[in-house]
């Protein structure tokens, strides 16, 4: 397969950042009461990924290891300055609906974890492909639990009613409690029908350089970021083995 | 005067219950997974969040009280926010290692999860967008970390406790720990009524 496009299906499917890897659950449970914040929320993070991804990328021989962290931290707050910007200029409902999740992107694992375990090391091509297929993954995610959490919860589908008239909407699912709840039962039918999940240790740990799995992590990434990443070169190699 | 601080006690209640960071905001998930398998790492994280939150609230206002709104410049808050949160948590945990060793034993492996925890810059910005003036400021920071510290000890005090129980194969682990949270985010919800 073309390395281009096995990016793309890699960061879709394989490696997808919310159902796989289980990363950046703040804004996955936070903004997913609708499909249309789904959207608005992906593709944000998405311009960043893919930007942040390149300029990295593209500086990659320049950065000096031992400032790396505060370098990919000003590369990243101020591409998500320009989304958020952005936002406000053209599209103010969107801008109004996210609120400071938007800026909070600076702080999503996803991003630090691809700029981090694959932009530093990879050419500009690759990693644009990187940032465009993990970001459209997160994308599709946020839409599918959107549209679960909105269809259910209040009987409608980007606005627009599509549930007959007499179905009671569960509103619990679009209030805050909803959010865990639904993300309770899809990671209890991964469990169930053994799919790849970072939550039941099937996924391997070194996919990313922050260990991938949200819900064990405790950090230990920003303290032992170094050993890490001196590991890192031998674990693409065998991620890349996987099909 | 009475009604100023009547104010600042409606922010504190609305921080710390009503618009809990964890269970309604969303802010911090991660240590709240990750570090809620013992009460005892759960009040260290708390206490570690409680001071981290109380100065980086202090911190942004003033600098962006003083500096970014006189200058116009309040579009770079996001970048100067972030940094300013990542220079602060490395200051306070070198500051807390010379001058109280005690202190840095019990927070110390706690404080550097802190940077990323987006509850931190959460408040931040929060602060901002509803353009808290400083002692406002500082009082939803306290209150917001207290918030946290209350659901990740309750919920620590749960998993310690369903740690003995018979749950079902697919609801071991993440699943049980997230329903264990939806529970607790319905209990809180409640508090809605309280303002």
């Amino acid at each position: 397969m073309n390395k281009y496009l096995e990016r793309l299906v890699n960061g879709l499917f394989k490696e997808n950042p919310t159902f796989v890897l289980m990363l950046g659950m703040c804004p996955t449970l936070a903004i997913t009461t609708s499909a249309m914040n789904g959207v608005g929320m992906g593709l944000s993070t998405t311009v960043v990924l893919i930007a942040s991804n390149v300029i990295i990328a593209a500086l990659r021989k320049f950065i000096p290891n031992t400032v790396r962290m505060p370098y990919f931290i000003v590369v990243v707050a101020s591409m998500v300055t320009i989304v958020q910007l952005l936002l406000q200029a053209y599209v103010p409902d969107v801008s109004e609906a996210l609120g400071i999740y938007i800026p909070l992107i600076v702080v999503n694992c996803i991003i630090f974890g691809r700029v981090e375990a694959y932009a530093a090391k990879h050419s500009v091509g690759l990693s644009l492909f990187d940032g465009i297929g993990m970001g459209l993954g997160f994308t599709v995610a946020l839409i599918l639990i959107g549209s679960f959490r909105e269809i259910l919860g209040a009987g409608t589908w980007f606005n627009i009613r599509v549930m007959p008239e007499s179905y009671e909407p569960i509103s619990m699912l679009v209030q805050p409690p909803g959010a865990f709840l639904v993300l309770a039962m899809l990671t209890a039918l991964q469990n169930k029908l053994k799919l790849p999940s970072a939550t039941n240790g099937s996924v391997k740990k070194t996919a990313l350089s922050c260990g991938g799995d949200c819900a064990n992590c405790k950090g230990e990434v920003f303290a032992m970021n170094h050993e890490l990443n001196t590991k890192e070169p031998q674990k693409e190699k065998s991620a890349g083995k996987e099909d | 005067m009475n009604s100023y601080f009547a104010n600042l006690v409606i922010i504190f209640i609305t921080a710390a219950l009503i618009n809990n960071v964890i269970l309604s905001q969303f802010l911090g998930i991660c240590p709240f997974l990750g570090i809620s398998n013992k009460i005892k790492s759960a009040v260290g994280m708390g206490l570690a969040v409680i001071f981290v939150i109380t100065t980086s609230s202090l911190i942004c206002s003033l600098i962006y009280r003083y500096i970014l709104d006189p200058m116009d410049l309040k579009y770079l808050q996001t970048i100067v926010f972030i940094i300013v949160i990542a220079a602060l948590v490395q200051f306070v945990e070198m500051v807390v290692k010379k001058i109280s060793p005690a202190l840095y034993n019990a927070l110390g492996v706690y404080l550097p999860l802190i940077t990323t925890n987006c509850s931190v810059l959460g408040v931040a910005l929060l602060n901002v967008e509803k353009e808290y003036d400083l002692v406002e400021g500082i009082v939803n920071g306290v209150a917001s970390a207290l918030g946290f510290t209350i659901s990740i000890i309750l919920m620590a005090g749960i998993r310690e406790k369903m740690v003995h129980n018979d749950i079902p194969k697919a609801l071991k682990g993440f699943p049980i720990t997230l329903i264990t949270a939806t529970l607790m985010a319905m209990a809180f919800y409640g508090f809605k009524g309280l303002v």
